[in-house]
């Protein structure tokens, strides 16, 4: 396997990805996340030298809305799906500060 | 009203989760013991009409929309604990008002369209207000949404009564509906057999007649591999022609909703009715030519049919091919012009889609975080804490695997070598295609390599059902529509379908041979 | 401290647009309102909500982008900043790295140091994050997003500036002509204008630049001083160890005078920038530039050449009125009311610039209406009240946009020229200080003014002074 991934790039990414991996899965991971960068290298066989890079498959641009408020007071519907609430607004653990 | 608040359905239903299977009850044969007891009672002739069939009866008093809805429900009560195709059916009280109030809009004169009263199950990554929407995860698995997607709301304007919501792979990452938190979906042609994905549940609703027509959504196929493997039509029309505005995305640039059904019309008749232009969806195209039953005409005379050399190359099961190549015989007997040529840079779609869609992912599902809506863990210390443990509890495996290869592909050091180049790799696959749509109206060639693979034989190689894709992949990075139209069955008894692919907004030429390939295949 | 060291500072600018709506949803950006009460699916990161971009935000963008000389990316879009924190609902903001919409500009400052060019690496926009309340009962925090949304451009300076003068020159450039604008009114206090600072200090001479850090939490122009020699003290103490300045964020604390690392272990800082899939380009024509041009209103350079030849003010008063835009708008209102630049003029530079210090104001904190001004300046001029008793009811105007002609009747303090009245009164104040009378007629002079106050006290300052000048004289040379 061309790529192999450390410990250390699966910790990276689980922070960056906030994710917590048990031992078992993160060696599965680390094995999965190889492989396919494997086969994703193959795109390194094509010359894109004088491609640009396509974000949007159809060129449209100055796609707006034009500066009217349209919504009302939405916090009813807006809380009622919180896992945890506090006068009205959302409650998670202390922020560090 | 407010902007988001449009999508407001105009009666609230209940949630209540469907059964969960736990074993394979019925199989097979006694399947059709099964379907005959429901026939013997009296609901099952209206299960076998189209949706636009059961529209015209409705219109015309023949049937009622209750009488629908009710057919419905009791199909779905038989077949669920086989077959498994929902995640949520609404409250039976719920549909029976909708079905009555739907039923005395018609008779007003107030609802006209051809899908009026015409039930409908909605794959649950579409956000449809005060009915539970899970994505089929842990993570959503208490998300109700407080508004309805457009495309829904579209078709809810047109007097449809949503069914319930269909069962899919987590977070619509996935070929087999094998990644969904709440249970497998089952092959209502053989149940040992995964259904596809990741729209599963909608094509196995509607191969079981537990629905007319489904909704689902299609990111790299799963619209088309499913509909394949279950042998109904599905199409997954150019991006930004119907909204995604309340589709729970996946890959944003890829992601689009389509039709699934028991007749190309009727894919027809949804996607007419689905279609719109969105002020809420930045990607959404004006069209003027958004009447694709227009197209319904079995005719392909000169029409122009390129078939991939790389399609029908290594990989694909020698019946799917002998299928491919049958359909294109007859098409040349009607008249077309069939040819093969090379697309190129097949083998490039695959690794492209990956880390296009993966960084999408990984940055999509970041807001699923237990601070808003969705699970939050149960204990935790600390704000990342609670951040990790909510997200590992409540995203599956194929889930995460995609977020971290997402994550590491746009991380410091690797967007260049592979972000970018995945993005040149679709420019390049794109003008592959605008020289092929130079040469041909539409290209012919398979849904998926193989039929329908059984219950587990998929997940232990994730690399390997990646490969799964080959077909169907390129479509979406071009931003191209593409159907699926079924062919046959092949040794086994499972559905073969063809898939074909036309240029940016020629809808209606694939309709037209899909139209007819279904009258070739009515008339044998 | 044996080696001479410099400072070079650069300053990340965020400012609140003054849009009446969100940058990608319709919701309300008013101030204020319950928790959560002005947010809806997109603006709160629903599953399944979409982004769509206020057209406004884009030309207020654009209309500080050319005020600032910058050069215009025609082709500009948003790219997506991916980062976990609980104030941004989406775990990501949407932000522009790679095509921001302006790029390489300059302001001029001007300092005790002179005239200096003052780069703009930069002008971006984006989107602001919901605020976070700490529960100190419960220990946990609570999110608001109601400002979650609000459009914001970020104005990336160069590391140009080498002093807090400079870096309050520059502030005050940026705020001045925003508010010129329109664009925001840029209240450092009410968190509408934010400034990071970027600091790192080299041996004077070095061509290299030292190790910078960004200072975040700064909440005043003082706070910004503060926090630029506390960083600056703490940077050069680390060198002179022989330690090493680490590239991090800080929080500056006002209260303990000292910045405080942002770090955590949870937090990589690799944002993984990509271009938002949601959100289509932003095409700028050269029409549409040319509009903006055309639209830009008169900034201060030009408006205080205008007041020196228009109102025959001098530079001085003219560079005053015009150094706050509300203050300009309430002169030229009050002028185009009253038609006397001289006195309003006097009015502002004089007592209500007083007013302003005492209170530590801004002028844009001046809440009167022109028209309370302009009927002060009329009853002046008609006699109605002296000029003493107008500085009290212009004090009443000020705090309370008072109706003077409706305050004087109210307070009785209508101004007395009736002679007969008058003369009753000096004729027992020239009584009551008989050393002063006979001081005058012995030739010093100086005593008439202490009658004449005498009888400005005994009528509570509302007599005509001219009229009691001219009885005194009289009543003295009898």
């Amino acid at each position: 396997m061309a790529n192999s991934i450390t410990d250390e790039t699966m910790e990276y990414v689980g922070i960056l990805a906030k994710l917590e991996l048990t031992k078992e899965e993160k060696e599965q991971a680390k094995k999965d996340m190889g492989k396919m960068l494997d086969y994703i290298d193959k795109l390194n066989e094509l010359d894109t030298a004088g491609a640009e890079p396509m974000s949007h498959v159809f060129s449209m641009n100055n796609v707006f809305r034009q500066d009217v408020v349209t919504n009302g007071d939405g916090r009813e519907d807006m809380l009622k799906n919180a896992p945890e609430q506090k006068e009205g607004a959302f409650k998670v653990p202390k922020t560090v500060e | 009203m407010a902007d988001w608040q449009i999508g407001r359905s105009r009666f609230e239903i209940g949630v209540k989760e469907s059964l969960k299977q736990n074993t394979c009850a019925a199989i097979g044969e006694e399947n059709s013991k099964n379907l005959a007891a429901v026939e013997r009672s009296g609901g099952m002739s209206v299960l076998e009409l189209n949706a636009l069939e059961l529209g015209k009866k409705i219109k015309s008093g023949e049937v009622t929309v209750l009488e629908a809805v009710e057919a419905c429900l009791a199909r779905i009560k038989e077949m669920e604990p086989t077959i498994h195709a929902y995640v949520t059916v609404v409250d039976e009280e719920r549909a029976v008002e909708r079905a009555k109030k739907v039923q005395a809009m018609i008779e007003e004169g107030a609802l006209t369209s051809p899908l009026a009263g015409v039930p409908v199950a909605v794959k649950d990554n579409l956000c449809t207000k005060d009915l539970r929407t899970t994505c089929s995860s842990n993570i959503l698995y208490n998300f109700v949404p407080p508004y309805t997607a457009e495309a829904v709301w579209n078709l809810e304007k047109a007097g449809a009564v949503i069914l319930g919501k269909t069962n899919m792979d987590e977070f619509a990452m996935g070929s087999t509906t094998e990644t969904s938190a709440f249970g497998v979906t089952r092959n209502p042609w053989n149940t040992e057999h995964v259904p596809g994905g990741s729209s599963g549940g909608s094509c196995a609703a509607v191969a079981a007649k537990e629905c007319f027509y489904a909704l689902g959504s299609d990111t790299g196929g799963s619209i088309r591999q499913p509909s394949s493997f279950c042998g109904v039509t599905g199409i997954k029309p150019t991006y930004g022609t119907v909204s995604r505005y309340g589709l729970i995305a996946y890959g944003s640039s890829l992601d689009q909703v389509g039709p699934i059904g028991k007749t190309v019309s009727d894919c027809a008749a949804v996607l007419e009715a689905v279609s719109s232009y969105d002020n809420k969806d930045s990607t959404s195209i004006p069209r003027k030519d958004l009447d694709f039953t227009s197209a319904l005409v079995d005719d392909v005379k000169g029409m122009r049919i390129g078939i991939p050399r790389d399609y029908l190359g290594e990989g694909l099961d020698e019946e799917v091919r002998a299928a491919v190549l049958e359909a294109a015989g007859e098409m040349r007997q009607r008249g077309a012009v069939v040819e093969e040529f090379d697309l190129s840079l097949t083998e490039y779609a695959i690794p492209a889609y990956y880390v296009i869609a993966s960084a999408e992912a990984s940055s999509n599902l970041a807001r699923f975080d237990g601070v808003k809506y969705g699970l939050r863990a149960k204990e935790y210390e600390g704000l990342h804490q609670m951040y990790k443990k909510s997200r590992s509890q409540g995203f599956g495996p194929e889930v995460k695997r995609r977020i971290m290869l997402g994550s590491f592909v746009l991380s410091s050091g690797y967007y260049d070598a592979y972000y970018l180049k995945a993005l040149r790799t679709k420019a390049l696959i794109k003008e592959a295609f605008d020289r092929a749509f130079a040469e041909y109206d539409m290209i012919l060639g398979p849904a998926a390599p193989t039929t329908a693979p059984k219950l587990g034989e998929s997940l232990r190689d994730p690399l390997k059902m990646y490969l799964g894709d080959i077909y169907t992949v390129a479509v979406n990075l071009a931003g191209l529509p593409a159907m699926t139209a079924p062919w046959g069955q092949d040794k086994q008894g499972l559905p073969v379908g063809l898939q074909l692919i036309g240029d940016c907004f020629q809808e209606k030429k694939i309709i037209r041979a899909a139209y007819t390939f279904e009258q070739i295949r009515e008339g044998r | 401290m044996s080696r001479q060291y410099e400072t070079v500072i650069g300053l990340e600018v965020h400012v609140e647009l003054a849009t009446k709506t969100k940058i990608f949803c319709g919701c309300s950006t008013e101030f204020g309102g319950a928790p959560n009460s002005h947010t809806c699916p997109v603006c709160m990161g629903m599953p399944g909500a979409l982004p769509v971009l206020n057209r406004q935000v884009v030309e207020y963008a654009l209309a500080v982008g050319l005020a600032a000389n910058c050069q215009i990316n025609q082709y500009c879009k948003f790219d997506r900043k991916n980062y976990f924190y609980p104030d941004n609902p989406q775990n990501y903001q949407i932000s522009q790295l790679y095509l921001p919409i302006c790029h390489d500009g300059w302001v001029e400052i001007e300092t005790a140091g002179g005239t200096k060019r003052i780069g703009i690496h930069e002008i971006h926009m984006e989107e602001d994050a919901g605020k976070l309340i700490h529960d100190e009962w419960e220990d946990c925090s609570l999110v608001d997003f109601n400002r979650s949304g609000v459009p914001l451009i970020e104005i990336v300076s160069e590391p140009d500036m080498r002093n807090a003068d400079e870096v309050l020159a520059y502030l005050d450039k940026l705020r001045m002509m925003i508010q010129y604008l329109g664009a925001s009114d840029c209240k450092l206090q009410e968190g509408s204008m934010r400034a990071d600072v970027n600091l790192s200090v080299r041996e004077a001479g070095s061509p290299r630049l030292g190790t910078r850090t960004e200072m975040k939490n700064l909440n005043s122009f003082k706070a910004i001083a503060r926090a630029i020699e506390g960083e600056k003290r703490r940077q050069i103490e680390l060198i002179e160890e022989g330690k090493m300045v680490i590239q991090e964020t800080r929080r500056w604390d006002d209260n303990k005078e000292y910045s405080y690392a942002m770090r955590s272990k949870e937090d990589a800082q690799d944002y993984r920038y990509f271009p938002d899939p949601d959100l289509m380009p932003v095409v700028i024509s050269d029409e549409w530039i040319k509009e903006i041009r055309h639209r830009q209103p008169e900034l201060q350079p030009e408006k205080m050449r205008r007041y020196q030849e228009e109102f025959r003010l001098p530079e001085y008063d003219a560079e005053i009125l015009t150094s706050s835009k509300h203050m300009a708008d309430v002169f030229e209102e009050t002028v185009a009311l009253c038609g006397k630049p001289k006195e309003v003029s006097n009015w502002l530079m004089v007592e209500a610039m007083r007013l302003l210090k005492e209170h530590e104001q801004d002028a844009q904190d001046m809440s009167f209406g022109p028209a309370n001004l302009a009927k002060l300046i009329d009853l002046v001029d008609r006699g109605v009240v002296n000029r003493t008793v107008a500085k009290a009811v212009f004090e009443a105007i000020f705090a309370r946009d008072v109706d003077p002609a409706a305050y004087v009747e109210e307070k009785g303090l209508k101004m007395v020229s009736d002679e007969g009245a008058l003369r009753t009164v000096i004729e027992g104040v020239l009584e009551a200080n008989p050393q002063s009378v006979a001081d005058y007629r012995n030739g010093k002079e100086k005593a008439m003014g202490f009658l004449v106050g005498q009888t400005m006290r005994a009528m509570k300052g509302k007599a005509d002074p001219s009229v009691v000048n001219k009885i005194v004289k009289e009543l003295l040379t009898k």
